[in-house]
Protein backbone atom coordinates (compact mmCIF):
# COMPACT_ATOMS: atom_id res chain seq x y z
CA UNK A 1 0.00 0.00 0.00
CA UNK A 2 1.20 3.50 -0.81
CA UNK A 3 2.65 5.55 2.03
CA UNK A 4 0.90 8.45 3.69
CA UNK A 5 2.12 11.92 2.81
CA UNK A 6 2.60 12.37 6.56
CA UNK A 7 5.20 9.70 7.39
CA UNK A 8 4.54 9.79 11.15
CA UNK A 9 1.09 8.39 10.41
CA UNK A 10 2.65 5.33 8.75
CA UNK A 11 4.94 4.89 11.76
CA UNK A 12 1.94 4.88 14.09
CA UNK A 13 0.03 2.37 11.96
CA UNK A 14 3.14 0.16 11.83
CA UNK A 15 3.52 0.36 15.59
CA UNK A 16 -0.13 -0.56 16.06
CA UNK A 17 0.21 -3.57 13.79
CA UNK A 18 3.45 -4.60 15.50
CA UNK A 19 1.82 -4.49 18.93
CA UNK A 20 -1.09 -6.63 17.75
CA UNK A 21 1.29 -9.14 16.17
CA UNK A 22 3.19 -9.38 19.46
CA UNK A 23 0.01 -9.68 21.49
CA UNK A 24 -1.36 -12.42 19.23
CA UNK A 25 1.94 -14.30 19.31
CA UNK A 26 1.90 -14.21 23.09
CA UNK A 27 -1.72 -15.41 23.25
CA UNK A 28 -0.97 -18.27 20.87
CA UNK A 29 2.07 -19.29 22.94
CA UNK A 30 0.00 -19.04 26.12
CA UNK A 31 -2.55 -21.53 24.74
CA UNK A 32 0.18 -23.97 23.66
CA UNK A 33 2.08 -23.71 26.93
CA UNK A 34 -1.07 -24.05 29.04
CA UNK A 35 -1.96 -27.26 27.19
CA UNK A 36 1.61 -28.52 27.48
CA UNK A 37 1.61 -27.75 31.21
CA UNK A 38 -1.64 -29.68 31.54
CA UNK A 39 -0.31 -32.73 29.69
CA UNK A 40 3.00 -32.79 31.53
CA UNK A 41 1.70 -31.62 34.87
CA UNK A 42 4.33 -28.91 34.64
CA UNK A 43 3.35 -26.48 37.39
CA UNK A 44 6.24 -24.12 36.68
CA UNK A 45 5.20 -23.73 33.05
CA UNK A 46 1.59 -23.19 34.16
CA UNK A 47 2.75 -20.43 36.53
CA UNK A 48 4.69 -18.89 33.66
CA UNK A 49 1.53 -18.73 31.55
CA UNK A 50 -0.37 -17.03 34.38
CA UNK A 51 2.43 -14.51 34.83
CA UNK A 52 2.76 -13.89 31.07
CA UNK A 53 -0.86 -12.77 30.84
CA UNK A 54 0.13 -9.47 32.44
CA UNK A 55 2.11 -8.49 29.35
CA UNK A 56 -0.87 -9.32 27.14
CA UNK A 57 -3.06 -7.03 29.27
CA UNK A 58 -0.43 -4.30 29.12
CA UNK A 59 -0.32 -4.45 25.31
CA UNK A 60 -4.09 -4.11 25.19
CA UNK A 61 -3.86 -0.90 27.22
CA UNK A 62 -1.04 0.38 24.99
CA UNK A 63 -3.02 -0.28 21.81
CA UNK A 64 -6.12 1.42 23.20
CA UNK A 65 -4.08 4.50 24.03
CA UNK A 66 -2.44 4.56 20.61
CA UNK A 67 -5.75 4.09 18.75
CA UNK A 68 -7.32 7.00 20.64
CA UNK A 69 -4.33 9.16 19.77
CA UNK A 70 -4.44 8.19 16.10
CA UNK A 71 -8.17 8.92 15.86
CA UNK A 72 -7.78 12.25 17.65
CA UNK A 73 -4.66 13.45 15.85
CA UNK A 74 -4.82 11.84 12.39
CA UNK A 75 -8.55 11.57 11.73
CA UNK A 76 -8.06 8.32 9.80
CA UNK A 77 -10.38 7.61 6.88
CA UNK A 78 -11.53 4.64 4.81
CA UNK A 79 -9.23 1.59 5.14
CA UNK A 80 -7.11 3.41 7.73
CA UNK A 81 -10.20 4.02 9.85
CA UNK A 82 -11.31 0.41 9.48
CA UNK A 83 -7.79 -0.71 10.41
CA UNK A 84 -7.59 1.23 13.65
CA UNK A 85 -11.15 0.42 14.72
CA UNK A 86 -10.45 -3.26 14.02
CA UNK A 87 -7.23 -2.96 16.05
CA UNK A 88 -9.18 -1.59 19.01
CA UNK A 89 -11.72 -4.40 18.86
CA UNK A 90 -9.21 -7.14 18.14
CA UNK A 91 -7.06 -6.39 21.19
CA UNK A 92 -10.00 -6.70 23.55
CA UNK A 93 -10.76 -10.12 22.06
CA UNK A 94 -7.13 -11.28 22.20
CA UNK A 95 -7.06 -10.16 25.82
CA UNK A 96 -9.98 -12.54 26.46
CA UNK A 97 -8.15 -15.33 24.62
CA UNK A 98 -5.17 -14.70 26.91
CA UNK A 99 -7.48 -14.94 29.92
CA UNK A 100 -8.78 -18.33 28.79
CA UNK A 101 -5.22 -19.61 28.38
CA UNK A 102 -4.46 -18.28 31.87
CA UNK A 103 -7.57 -20.01 33.26
CA UNK A 104 -6.48 -23.31 31.72
CA UNK A 105 -3.04 -22.86 33.32
CA UNK A 106 -4.65 -22.11 36.70
CA UNK A 107 -6.51 -25.42 36.58
CA UNK A 108 -3.35 -27.47 36.03
CA UNK A 109 -2.56 -27.83 39.80
CA UNK A 110 -6.16 -28.94 40.38
CA UNK A 111 -5.85 -31.85 37.99
CA UNK A 112 -3.44 -34.19 39.78
CA UNK A 113 -1.26 -36.53 37.77
CA UNK A 114 -3.38 -39.56 37.38
CA UNK A 115 -3.03 -42.32 34.85
CA UNK A 116 -6.77 -42.89 35.07
CA UNK A 117 -7.32 -39.57 33.30
CA UNK A 118 -5.38 -40.54 30.18
CA UNK A 119 -8.50 -41.59 28.31
CA UNK A 120 -10.70 -38.51 28.85
CA UNK A 121 -7.69 -36.22 28.29
CA UNK A 122 -6.72 -37.81 24.99
CA UNK A 123 -8.61 -35.37 22.76
CA UNK A 124 -7.70 -32.14 24.55
CA UNK A 125 -4.18 -31.60 23.11
CA UNK A 126 -5.45 -31.83 19.52
CA UNK A 127 -8.36 -29.56 20.34
CA UNK A 128 -6.00 -27.01 21.88
CA UNK A 129 -3.76 -27.29 18.83
CA UNK A 130 -6.57 -26.40 16.44
CA UNK A 131 -7.60 -23.39 18.58
CA UNK A 132 -4.00 -22.16 18.78
CA UNK A 133 -3.68 -22.51 14.99
CA UNK A 134 -6.86 -20.48 14.53
CA UNK A 135 -5.33 -17.70 16.63
CA UNK A 136 -2.09 -17.98 14.65
CA UNK A 137 -3.84 -17.89 11.27
CA UNK A 138 -6.19 -15.05 12.13
CA UNK A 139 -3.20 -12.90 13.06
CA UNK A 140 -1.54 -13.78 9.76
CA UNK A 141 -4.80 -12.79 8.06
CA UNK A 142 -4.69 -9.47 9.94
CA UNK A 143 -1.05 -8.85 9.03
CA UNK A 144 -1.65 -9.67 5.34
CA UNK A 145 -5.16 -8.07 5.25
CA UNK A 146 -6.26 -11.39 3.78
CA UNK A 147 -10.05 -11.90 3.82
CA UNK A 148 -9.84 -15.46 2.43
CA UNK A 149 -7.60 -16.60 5.25
CA UNK A 150 -9.96 -14.92 7.73
CA UNK A 151 -12.84 -16.85 6.17
CA UNK A 152 -10.86 -20.09 6.49
CA UNK A 153 -10.40 -19.43 10.22
CA UNK A 154 -14.13 -18.97 10.66
CA UNK A 155 -14.78 -22.24 8.85
CA UNK A 156 -12.33 -24.06 11.11
CA UNK A 157 -14.32 -23.15 14.24
CA UNK A 158 -16.66 -26.06 13.45
CA UNK A 159 -13.73 -28.43 14.08
CA UNK A 160 -13.24 -27.00 17.57
CA UNK A 161 -16.95 -27.25 18.26
CA UNK A 162 -16.97 -30.90 17.17
CA UNK A 163 -14.01 -31.59 19.41
CA UNK A 164 -15.83 -29.96 22.27
CA UNK A 165 -18.91 -32.12 21.80
CA UNK A 166 -16.77 -35.28 21.67
CA UNK A 167 -14.81 -34.29 24.78
CA UNK A 168 -18.02 -33.43 26.58
CA UNK A 169 -19.59 -36.85 25.85
CA UNK A 170 -16.39 -38.70 26.67
CA UNK A 171 -16.02 -36.91 30.00
CA UNK A 172 -19.65 -37.42 31.01
CA UNK A 173 -19.44 -41.14 30.20
CA UNK A 174 -16.15 -41.38 32.02
CA UNK A 175 -17.53 -39.63 35.11
CA UNK A 176 -20.49 -42.00 35.24
CA UNK A 177 -18.14 -44.95 35.17
CA UNK A 178 -15.46 -43.45 37.44
CA UNK A 179 -17.21 -41.31 40.04
CA UNK A 180 -13.96 -40.83 41.98
CA UNK A 181 -12.59 -38.71 39.10
CA UNK A 182 -15.53 -36.33 38.96
CA UNK A 183 -13.67 -33.43 40.56
CA UNK A 184 -10.81 -33.62 38.05
CA UNK A 185 -13.07 -34.37 35.09
CA UNK A 186 -15.13 -31.29 35.93
CA UNK A 187 -11.90 -29.27 35.69
CA UNK A 188 -11.21 -30.90 32.32
CA UNK A 189 -14.68 -29.93 31.16
CA UNK A 190 -13.85 -26.33 31.97
CA UNK A 191 -10.60 -26.65 30.05
CA UNK A 192 -12.51 -27.94 27.03
CA UNK A 193 -15.00 -25.09 27.36
CA UNK A 194 -12.18 -22.53 27.53
CA UNK A 195 -10.67 -23.91 24.33
CA UNK A 196 -14.06 -23.85 22.67
CA UNK A 197 -14.44 -20.19 23.65
CA UNK A 198 -10.97 -19.43 22.27
CA UNK A 199 -12.17 -20.79 18.93
CA UNK A 200 -15.21 -18.52 19.07
CA UNK A 201 -13.06 -15.51 19.86
CA UNK A 202 -10.64 -16.30 17.03
CA UNK A 203 -13.73 -16.38 14.81
CA UNK A 204 -14.74 -12.93 16.04
CA UNK A 205 -11.28 -11.59 15.24
CA UNK A 206 -11.55 -13.15 11.78
CA UNK A 207 -14.80 -11.26 11.19
CA UNK A 208 -13.11 -7.99 12.16
CA UNK A 209 -10.15 -8.74 9.90
CA UNK A 210 -12.54 -9.45 7.05
CA UNK A 211 -14.33 -6.14 7.60
CA UNK A 212 -11.10 -4.17 7.89
CA UNK A 213 -9.76 -5.73 4.69
CA UNK A 214 -12.88 -5.47 2.53
CA UNK A 215 -15.21 -2.87 4.07
CA UNK A 216 -17.93 -5.53 3.98
CA UNK A 217 -19.26 -7.63 6.85
CA UNK A 218 -18.54 -11.33 6.50
CA UNK A 219 -21.45 -13.30 5.07
CA UNK A 220 -23.37 -14.94 7.93
CA UNK A 221 -22.48 -18.61 8.20
CA UNK A 222 -24.82 -21.53 8.78
CA UNK A 223 -25.08 -22.45 12.44
CA UNK A 224 -25.01 -26.12 13.38
CA UNK A 225 -28.16 -27.89 14.55
CA UNK A 226 -28.81 -29.30 17.98
CA UNK A 227 -25.59 -30.22 19.69
CA UNK A 228 -24.45 -30.38 23.25
CA UNK A 229 -22.63 -27.05 22.93
CA UNK A 230 -25.83 -25.11 22.53
CA UNK A 231 -27.09 -25.98 26.00
CA UNK A 232 -23.86 -25.95 27.96
CA UNK B 1 -31.88 12.56 -19.63
CA UNK B 2 -29.62 9.52 -19.46
CA UNK B 3 -28.65 8.23 -16.02
CA UNK B 4 -25.26 9.00 -14.49
CA UNK B 5 -22.70 6.44 -15.59
CA UNK B 6 -22.13 3.57 -13.22
CA UNK B 7 -18.38 3.90 -12.86
CA UNK B 8 -18.63 7.47 -11.62
CA UNK B 9 -21.59 7.10 -9.35
CA UNK B 10 -22.71 4.70 -6.64
CA UNK B 11 -25.99 6.62 -6.44
CA UNK B 12 -29.34 6.84 -8.07
CA UNK B 13 -30.88 10.25 -7.49
CA UNK B 14 -34.63 10.14 -7.96
CA UNK B 15 -35.51 13.83 -8.19
CA UNK B 16 -32.46 15.74 -9.35
CA UNK B 17 -32.65 19.51 -8.97
CA UNK B 18 -29.65 19.95 -11.24
CA UNK B 19 -28.15 17.46 -13.67
CA UNK B 20 -24.94 17.59 -15.65
CA UNK B 21 -24.22 15.23 -18.52
CA UNK B 22 -20.81 14.79 -20.13
CA UNK B 23 -19.78 18.32 -19.22
CA UNK B 24 -16.43 19.42 -20.62
CA UNK B 25 -14.79 22.76 -19.86
CA UNK B 26 -11.90 24.22 -21.84
CA UNK B 27 -9.75 27.23 -21.00
CA UNK B 28 -8.41 27.99 -24.46
CA UNK B 29 -6.65 24.76 -25.55
CA UNK B 30 -6.48 23.32 -22.06
CA UNK B 31 -9.26 20.97 -21.01
CA UNK B 32 -10.11 21.48 -17.33
CA UNK B 33 -13.17 19.21 -17.08
CA UNK B 34 -13.24 15.91 -18.97
CA UNK B 35 -16.81 14.74 -19.28
CA UNK B 36 -18.53 14.98 -15.89
CA UNK B 37 -22.05 13.64 -15.29
CA UNK B 38 -23.69 14.21 -11.94
CA UNK B 39 -27.10 14.81 -10.34
CA UNK B 40 -27.76 16.85 -7.20
CA UNK B 41 -31.03 17.00 -5.29
CA UNK B 42 -32.75 19.20 -2.69
CA UNK B 43 -32.63 16.77 0.20
CA UNK B 44 -28.91 16.32 0.48
CA UNK B 45 -25.87 18.53 0.80
CA UNK B 46 -23.39 17.60 -1.91
CA UNK B 47 -19.67 18.12 -1.34
CA UNK B 48 -17.09 18.31 -4.10
CA UNK B 49 -13.62 17.30 -2.91
CA UNK B 50 -10.29 16.82 -4.63
CA UNK B 51 -6.76 18.17 -4.75
CA UNK B 52 -5.96 21.67 -6.05
CA UNK B 53 -6.44 21.92 -9.78
CA UNK B 54 -8.76 18.89 -9.96
CA UNK B 55 -11.53 21.00 -11.50
CA UNK B 56 -14.02 20.97 -8.64
CA UNK B 57 -14.36 24.77 -8.49
CA UNK B 58 -14.40 25.05 -12.28
CA UNK B 59 -17.20 22.51 -12.41
CA UNK B 60 -19.12 24.25 -9.61
CA UNK B 61 -18.96 27.47 -11.60
CA UNK B 62 -20.56 25.83 -14.63
CA UNK B 63 -23.69 25.27 -12.53
CA UNK B 64 -24.62 28.96 -12.57
CA UNK B 65 -22.58 29.95 -15.63
CA UNK B 66 -19.93 31.86 -13.71
CA UNK B 67 -17.47 30.66 -16.35
CA UNK B 68 -19.26 32.95 -18.84
CA UNK B 69 -17.24 35.77 -17.29
CA UNK B 70 -13.97 34.08 -18.31
CA UNK B 71 -13.33 34.98 -21.95
CA UNK B 72 -11.27 31.89 -22.82
CA UNK B 73 -13.65 29.42 -21.13
CA UNK B 74 -15.84 27.14 -23.23
CA UNK B 75 -18.41 24.70 -21.83
CA UNK B 76 -19.68 21.59 -23.65
CA UNK B 77 -22.28 19.05 -22.59
CA UNK B 78 -25.60 19.62 -20.92
CA UNK B 79 -26.56 21.13 -17.56
CA UNK B 80 -30.16 21.38 -16.50
CA UNK B 81 -32.04 23.03 -13.64
CA UNK B 82 -35.43 21.35 -13.14
CA UNK B 83 -34.93 19.79 -16.57
CA UNK B 84 -34.31 23.14 -18.26
CA UNK B 85 -31.02 23.62 -20.14
CA UNK B 86 -29.23 26.48 -18.39
CA UNK B 87 -26.95 27.07 -21.38
CA UNK B 88 -29.91 27.51 -23.77
CA UNK B 89 -29.99 30.87 -25.54
CA UNK B 90 -33.39 31.53 -23.98
CA UNK B 91 -31.95 31.32 -20.46
CA UNK B 92 -31.72 34.69 -18.66
CA UNK B 93 -28.36 34.51 -16.91
CA UNK B 94 -29.25 37.13 -14.29
CA UNK B 95 -32.37 35.16 -13.43
CA UNK B 96 -30.35 31.93 -13.41
CA UNK B 97 -27.89 33.33 -10.89
CA UNK B 98 -30.75 34.36 -8.62
CA UNK B 99 -32.08 30.80 -8.76
CA UNK B 100 -28.60 29.32 -8.38
CA UNK B 101 -26.85 31.52 -5.81
CA UNK B 102 -23.19 31.46 -4.95
CA UNK B 103 -21.09 32.05 -1.86
CA UNK B 104 -17.36 32.59 -2.34
CA UNK B 105 -14.18 31.72 -0.54
CA UNK B 106 -13.52 35.22 0.74
CA UNK B 107 -16.55 36.98 2.21
CA UNK B 108 -17.37 39.81 -0.19
CA UNK B 109 -20.10 42.01 1.27
CA UNK B 110 -20.90 45.18 -0.63
CA UNK B 111 -19.39 48.28 1.00
CA UNK B 112 -22.85 49.23 2.18
CA UNK B 113 -24.95 48.70 5.28
CA UNK B 114 -25.91 45.25 6.51
CA UNK B 115 -29.51 46.04 5.55
CA UNK B 116 -28.55 47.12 2.04
CA UNK B 117 -26.41 44.04 1.50
CA UNK B 118 -29.51 41.89 1.93
CA UNK B 119 -31.97 44.28 0.27
CA UNK B 120 -29.97 44.79 -2.91
CA UNK B 121 -30.90 41.51 -4.61
CA UNK B 122 -34.60 41.49 -3.74
CA UNK B 123 -34.84 45.10 -4.93
CA UNK B 124 -33.34 44.49 -8.38
CA UNK B 125 -35.40 41.33 -8.75
CA UNK B 126 -38.55 43.16 -7.61
CA UNK B 127 -39.21 40.80 -4.71
CA UNK B 128 -40.40 43.48 -2.26
CA UNK B 129 -43.16 45.99 -3.03
CA UNK B 130 -42.68 48.31 -0.07
CA UNK B 131 -40.26 49.26 2.69
CA UNK B 132 -42.31 47.10 5.08
CA UNK B 133 -42.03 44.14 2.69
CA UNK B 134 -38.31 44.68 2.42
CA UNK B 135 -37.94 44.79 6.21
CA UNK B 136 -39.60 41.39 6.33
CA UNK B 137 -37.31 39.98 3.63
CA UNK B 138 -34.21 41.35 5.38
CA UNK B 139 -35.18 39.95 8.76
CA UNK B 140 -36.17 36.57 7.33
CA UNK B 141 -32.95 36.29 5.34
CA UNK B 142 -30.75 37.30 8.27
CA UNK B 143 -32.58 34.86 10.54
CA UNK B 144 -32.08 32.02 8.08
CA UNK B 145 -28.42 32.99 7.82
CA UNK B 146 -28.18 32.76 11.61
CA UNK B 147 -27.07 36.39 11.87
CA UNK B 148 -30.22 38.28 12.95
CA UNK B 149 -29.64 38.17 16.71
CA UNK B 150 -26.11 39.50 16.27
CA UNK B 151 -26.94 42.42 13.96
CA UNK B 152 -30.60 43.39 14.55
CA UNK B 153 -29.58 46.49 16.51
CA UNK B 154 -27.06 47.73 13.97
CA UNK B 155 -28.60 46.99 10.58
CA UNK B 156 -27.33 50.28 9.23
CA UNK B 157 -23.69 49.67 10.14
CA UNK B 158 -21.41 48.76 7.27
CA UNK B 159 -21.36 45.09 6.29
CA UNK B 160 -17.59 45.25 6.02
CA UNK B 161 -17.34 46.13 9.73
CA UNK B 162 -18.52 42.65 10.70
CA UNK B 163 -16.12 39.83 11.60
CA UNK B 164 -15.08 37.43 8.84
CA UNK B 165 -17.52 34.74 9.94
CA UNK B 166 -20.36 37.25 10.23
CA UNK B 167 -19.50 38.64 6.79
CA UNK B 168 -19.71 35.14 5.34
CA UNK B 169 -23.11 34.56 6.96
CA UNK B 170 -24.14 37.97 5.59
CA UNK B 171 -23.16 36.75 2.11
CA UNK B 172 -25.20 33.58 2.66
CA UNK B 173 -28.12 35.79 3.80
CA UNK B 174 -27.66 37.88 0.65
CA UNK B 175 -27.84 34.72 -1.49
CA UNK B 176 -30.93 33.51 0.40
CA UNK B 177 -32.72 36.87 0.08
CA UNK B 178 -33.49 36.35 -3.62
CA UNK B 179 -35.13 32.99 -2.83
CA UNK B 180 -32.75 30.75 -4.71
CA UNK B 181 -33.34 27.06 -5.34
CA UNK B 182 -29.69 26.08 -5.34
CA UNK B 183 -26.81 27.52 -3.29
CA UNK B 184 -23.27 26.90 -4.49
CA UNK B 185 -20.51 27.41 -1.95
CA UNK B 186 -16.91 27.64 -3.07
CA UNK B 187 -14.63 27.04 -0.07
CA UNK B 188 -16.93 29.12 2.15
CA UNK B 189 -14.92 28.56 5.34
CA UNK B 190 -11.33 28.62 4.17
CA UNK B 191 -10.83 32.19 5.42
CA UNK B 192 -12.59 31.57 8.76
CA UNK B 193 -11.50 30.39 12.19
CA UNK B 194 -12.86 27.11 13.62
CA UNK B 195 -15.70 28.73 15.59
CA UNK B 196 -16.91 30.78 12.62
CA UNK B 197 -16.50 27.63 10.49
CA UNK B 198 -18.67 25.61 12.88
CA UNK B 199 -21.38 28.29 12.68
CA UNK B 200 -21.38 28.12 8.88
CA UNK B 201 -21.49 24.32 9.00
CA UNK B 202 -24.43 24.42 11.40
CA UNK B 203 -26.11 26.91 9.07
CA UNK B 204 -25.58 24.58 6.10
CA UNK B 205 -27.22 21.83 8.13
CA UNK B 206 -30.23 24.07 8.86
CA UNK B 207 -30.58 25.16 5.23
CA UNK B 208 -30.55 21.60 3.93
CA UNK B 209 -33.83 20.55 2.37
CA UNK B 210 -34.90 24.16 1.71
CA UNK B 211 -32.24 24.59 -0.96
CA UNK B 212 -30.07 22.22 -2.96
CA UNK B 213 -26.61 22.92 -1.55
CA UNK B 214 -23.35 22.13 -3.27
CA UNK B 215 -20.13 22.91 -1.41
CA UNK B 216 -16.58 22.79 -2.68
CA UNK B 217 -14.09 22.22 0.10
CA UNK B 218 -10.43 21.44 0.56
CA UNK B 219 -11.19 20.26 4.05
CA UNK B 220 -12.19 16.61 3.91
CA UNK B 221 -13.38 16.64 7.50
CA UNK B 222 -15.70 19.46 6.54
CA UNK B 223 -17.08 17.45 3.63
CA UNK B 224 -17.59 14.55 6.04
CA UNK B 225 -19.32 16.79 8.56
CA UNK B 226 -21.69 18.78 6.36
CA UNK B 227 -22.55 16.62 3.37
CA UNK B 228 -24.57 13.51 2.71
CA UNK B 229 -23.21 13.08 -0.82
CA UNK B 230 -19.58 13.41 -1.80
CA UNK B 231 -18.06 13.67 -5.25
CA UNK B 232 -14.32 13.18 -5.65
CA UNK B 233 -12.67 14.99 -8.56
CA UNK B 234 -9.19 14.32 -9.87
CA UNK B 235 -7.48 15.70 -12.98
CA UNK B 236 -10.74 17.07 -14.37
CA UNK B 237 -12.62 13.80 -13.94
CA UNK B 238 -15.35 12.82 -11.53
CA UNK B 239 -13.70 9.74 -10.05
CA UNK B 240 -16.39 8.71 -7.61
CA UNK B 241 -19.73 10.02 -6.37
CA UNK B 242 -21.49 8.37 -3.47
CA UNK B 243 -23.04 8.53 -0.03
CA UNK B 244 -20.63 10.49 2.16
CA UNK B 245 -20.39 7.81 4.85
CA UNK B 246 -19.51 5.22 2.19
CA UNK B 247 -16.92 7.45 0.56
CA UNK B 248 -15.17 8.01 3.89
CA UNK B 249 -15.36 4.45 5.22
CA UNK B 250 -15.24 2.31 2.11
CA UNK B 251 -14.51 4.13 -1.15
CA UNK B 252 -14.71 1.99 -4.28
CA UNK B 253 -12.01 3.66 -6.31
CA UNK B 254 -8.33 3.37 -5.48
CA UNK B 255 -7.75 7.05 -6.29
CA UNK B 256 -10.49 8.13 -3.88
CA UNK B 257 -9.03 5.94 -1.15
CA UNK B 258 -5.51 7.30 -1.65
CA UNK B 259 -6.78 10.88 -1.53
CA UNK B 260 -8.99 10.65 1.53
CA UNK B 261 -6.48 8.59 3.53
CA UNK B 262 -3.73 11.12 2.82
CA UNK B 263 -1.74 8.97 0.40
CA UNK B 264 -2.25 11.14 -2.65
CA UNK B 265 0.71 12.28 -4.71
Amino acid sequence: MAEHTIKAFDDEIDRLRGLIAEMGGRAEAAIENAMLALQRQDLALAAEVVEGDKRIDAIEAEVEKLVIEVIALRAPMANDLRDVIAALKIVSVIERIGDYAKNIAKRVPLIATNKRLLEPMSLLPSMGQVAAEMVHDVLNAYAARDPDLAQAVVDRDAVVDDFYNSVFRTLVTFMVENPKTISECAQLLFVAKHIERIGDHATNVAEMVYYAATGQTMPERERGGTDAQAEI
Amino acid sequence: MTPMTQDQSNLTIANPKMSARDVKVFYGEKQAIKGVSIDVDMDHVTAFIGPSGCGKSTFLRTLNRMNDTVASARVEGEITLDGEDIYASSMDVVQLRARVGMVFQKPNPFPKSIYENIAYGPRIHGLAASKADMDVVVEKSLRRAGLWEEVKDRLHDSGTALSGGQQQRLCIGRAIAVEPEVILMDEPCSALDPIATAKIEELIHELRGRYAIVIVTHNMQQAARVSQRTAFFHLGELVEYGVTSDIFTNPRQERTKDYITGRYG
